[in-house]
């Protein structure tokens, strides 16, 4: 198998660049409409309740069923796999900015706007900053997903070593169909433990020693 | 260089919330007098909060005129008229993720100061507040005692010199001694710096405690008095604030008193190498030696006297005594403790007279008499 991975280096290597690319791409932008998502209903209860269950039900749709759904939308591709990624991230983040923005102590909040701080200033210097770990801990939840399902994303033609699983799959028994399936799977779970310790540090540069466990 | 205090006016000033019949404040009149501690005082629920978060606008009233310093508070946007007015509430409210110096550096920051200024103003706050700026600037919340919390608590509000200051149960939180401490702070600040307080607690002994002022809430905030301590402790309006000023009104009372301003009373007194048959007691059961200073050292009865051969060693030890500072009730104190009467001393310990029950309970019947 070793054999098989130097030979094919030069592939192998772009496509777990694309798998990781692709991954931390969707968590980026699905973290950009979780928190807006997140910012726009803690208020509200009602809101709240709602955008979780709707998140929840995203999850419940399996992969290939959610694929089999998009393609007709946005073709095979790229596209597709970004929307189902985004989609799939969405529910821990979502949840974990609702949860962290309503555990902010109101009487925090309250002195914020006391002693002068505007909303949006209340907002991204204390709230946001103080349910960052929270957020940060649904990416990193999200990003271990992702990487599982860009796998599957394969599937609808998506970049990444998915293909490597996929044509393993499809050929078995001939003769490297094994190594190319192991490789593949092999492959993303070391990307998803290195992911894993790059959240270690992101968590340890941007949160705040005050706040940090 | 401390802005000091300026009048806040509140004029018929109502507030009601959506879907409650009755109003939380009811047509609330009140000048709070510049440089003075206005405590307002009340049961829980009572508006007390309500009203004085109408004074910054975290609550906007629905009708009524609010002004401070003659401007009218509902004309300036109310971001900026917080940054004028200071913010202190119960267990600080400081921000997790802000050190000290970052607490404290926010509000000058918000009104734009340059680094160097907030920086020389964050050192001169901590030092105002008792905090060493070399082992606390670093420090987040979180590694702070609940009284230094609250100081950094008072330093915030203060950061920006503003001339009004809003306190909403700010020792609330902390044990009985820290809060008698900060209580005491909070005084000798304000003795510096002269600004407007309105400061909300339901614990009357800290509002005699602190206020120039107090004014006494009833529900829906009505103000059922408004007046001096002594006024409200020696003369309730009703039953109602009788009430709550509590049982002990009187001794109460006596906190407010200091021993220099009764009058005193003389012992016989002789000096410890005196001769004991020179001495003349006027009639009086007891002799108080003093030492070579003139401190007070020992009691010693008539019966003792007759027998003894100096002055050096007889009688019995003072054990307690106030000083002009003192307040009646501490020398009610030293009453209990001596069984009798609490020898008072000067600046250098020295005796300059003495306090007994007689002048305390004559004290507090004039009190009652001309209120």
């Amino acid at each position: 198998m070793l054999e098989y991975v130097t030979d094919r280096w030069d592939r192998l290597s772009l496509q777990a660049f694309l798998h990781v690319s692709a991954v931390v791409q969707c968590t980026v932008l699905a973290a950009v409409l979780g928190v807006a998502i997140g910012v726009a209903v803690y208020r509200s209860p009602v809101g709240s309740a709602l955008a979780t269950a709707l998140a929840s039900t995203i999850l419940t749709i399996p992969s290939f069923a959610l694929l089999a759904l998009l393609i007709p939308v946005f073709g095979l591709g790229a596209d597709t796999t970004v929307v189902a990624l985004v989609l799939y991230a969405l529910l821990p983040i979502v949840r974990n900015t609702i949860v962290g923005l309503a555990g902010v102590d109101p009487a925090v909040s309250d002195a914020a706007r006391g002693i002068g701080m505007s909303r949006v200033g209340v907002l991204t210097r204390v709230e946001l900053r103080l349910a960052w770990p929270a957020i940060l801990a649904g990416m990193r939840v999200a990003t271990q997903m992702l990487m599982g399902i860009a796998v599957i994303a394969a599937y609808a033609k998506g970049p990444g070593l998915g293909s490597e699983v996929f044509s393993g799959l499809a050929n078995a028994g001939s003769a490297n169909a094994m190594n190319q399936a192991l490789t593949g799977t092999i492959g993303v779970v070391v990307l998803a433990l290195l992911l894993d310790g790059v959240y270690v540090l992101v968590n340890r540069l941007t949160v705040s020693r005050g706040v940090r466990g | 260089m401390a802005e000091e205090g300026i009048e806040i006016r509140l004029d018929h000033v109502t507030k009601r919330f959506p879907g409650q019949k009755a109003p939380a404040v009811d047509d609330f009149s009140m000048v709070v007098p510049a440089g003075e501690i206005v405590v307002f005082v009340g049961p829980s629920g009572c508006g007390k909060t309500t009203t004085m978060r109408m004074i910054n606008r975290l609550i906007e009233p629905t009708s009524g005129t609010i002004t401070i310093g003659g401007e009218d508070a509902l004309r300036i946007d109310p971001d900026e008229l917080r940054r004028r007015v200071g913010y202190a509430i119960q267990q600080a409210g400081l921000f997790p993720h802000f050190t000290v110096a970052q607490s404290i550096g926010i509000v000058p920051g918000l009104l734009g100061w340059d680094k160097k200024r907030i920086a020389d103003r964050v050192e001169e706050m901590m030092d105002l507040v008792g905090l060493d700026p070399a082992e606390f600037a670093g420090r987040y919340p979180r590694q702070l005692s609940g009284g230094q919390q609250q100081r950094v608590g008072v330093a915030r509000a203060l950061a920006a010199d503003p001339p009004v200051l809003l306190m909403d149960e700010p020792f609330g939180a902390v044990d009985p001694i820290t809060r008698g401490h900060l209580q005491d702070e909070l005084l000798r600040l304000q003795s510096e710096l002269h600004k407007t307080i309105v400061f909300v607690t339901h614990d009357f002994d800290e509002a005699v405690k602190l206020g120039d002022k107090i004014a006494v809430l009833g529900d829906r905030s009505t103000i059922l008095q408004y007046d001096t301590p002594d006024a409200i402790l020696t003369n309730p309006a009703d039953d109602t604030v009788a009430g709550f000023v509590g049982a002990g009104a009187s001794l109460k009372a006596l906190t407010l008193t200091r021993v220099r301003d009764v009058e005193l009373g003389q012992a016989v007194t002789a000096r410890a190498d005196a001769d004991p048959s020179t001495v003349d007691l006027r009639g009086e059961k007891f002799l108080l030696v003093l030492d070579r200073r003139d401190r007070p050292v020992r009691w010693v009865h008539q019966n003792e006297l007759r027998r003894a051969s100096s002055l050096a060693s007889v009688g019995s030890p003072v054990q307690d005594s106030v000083s002009l500072q003192s307040t009646l009730r501490d020398a009610l104190e030293a009453m209990l403790t001596e069984g009798g009467r609490a020898v008072v001393t000067g600046s250098r310990g020295e005796y300059v007279g003495t306090v007994d029950l007689a002048t305390v309970t004559e004290f507090v019947q004039q009190l009652r008499a001309t209120a």
